[in-house]
């Protein structure tokens, strides 16, 4: 049942970005930075948090879940001392993945040649 | 309407309807199953290392990516999302492949001004405006609570 969940969630996400693309002729690159950043708006304000414990990875597969994250390291702090912390808060949960991306893609792009 | 005036136009009645809804329907049943891959992942991680709910999200979304950035590196991940659309593009794979194949595709400049340099062309967008929305959100959270 939660795979089912999942599966409509994140098909459903997919689903509205590529009408997005196709029937509100948005580029890529937007319906990309767009989807970020309605994951960080509905993470701070809680929403997100009850659909990713409703949905599993069908919420924070899609990019808006790197919203998510990003606002869920905000949110788990337990006490806020000083704005700055918002910086460091904010890569609580997102610099593992970041780091991991870009380390990967810079070790996979210096061994694989460029195809077609 | 002659041809040359107005070419867009004159030309639409010929151009065959854009399959928008198969298009989504490729990308629901792509990225449903990409998602339903990440939750058996996570579901496995959270109950094989006994860590906490969030942690194997952060893991299963860390193994996609990995898989991602391998198949661009085989140079297979392109054809899988020119087939499966947003379904393959908007997910957290999509991210990874942007990365991996910007700096893939621009090896040839050097490590430095190519690879370094030019990994974020396409991916970045969404980081920055995902670290912009988080921050300045994140501001206003501090001054209200």
């Amino acid at each position: 049942m939660d795979y089912v969940v999942a599966f409509m969630a994140g098909g459903g996400i997919c689903a509205l970005a590529q009408l997005a693309m196709d029937v509100g002729k948005l580029p890529q690159l937007h319906v990309m930075s767009l989807l970020v950043a309605v994951g960080v708006i509905l993470g701070i304000s809680g929403i997100y948090d009850r659909i990713v414990a409703f949905a599993g990875a069908g919420a924070t597969l899609p990019l808006s879940g790197f919203g998510y994250f990003l606002t869920k390291g905000i949110l788990s702090q337990k006490e806020l001392d000083g704005w700055l912390t918002i910086g460091a808060a904010m890569f609580q949960f997102t610099g593992a993945i970041l780091s991991f991306a870009i380390v990967l893609s810079f070790f996979t792009a210096l061994i694989c040649k460029p195809k077609g | 309407m002659s041809l040359k005036t107005n070419y867009r136009q004159a030309v639409k009645a010929f151009q065959p309807a854009p399959p928008y809804f198969f298009n989504s329907v490729k990308a629901f049943v792509v990225g449903g199953l990409l998602c339903a891959l990440a939750e058996w992942l996570a579901k496995w991680y959270s109950s094989f290392f006994s860590i906490s709910a969030i942690s194997a999200q952060q893991l299963a979304v860390m193994t996609m990516m990995f898989f991602a950035i391998v198949l661009t590196g085989a140079g297979k991940y392109d054809d899988f999302s020119q087939f499966a659309g947003a379904g393959a593009t908007m997910l957290m794979t999509g991210l990874a492949n942007a990365l991996a194949s910007a700096a893939i595709e621009h090896r040839s400049e050097g490590w430095t001004a190519g690879i370094a340099s030019q990994m974020f062309k396409s991916g970045g967008a969404a980081i920055v405006y995902g670290i912009v929305a988080a921050y300045l959100l994140g501001l206003f959270y501090y001054i209200v609570s």
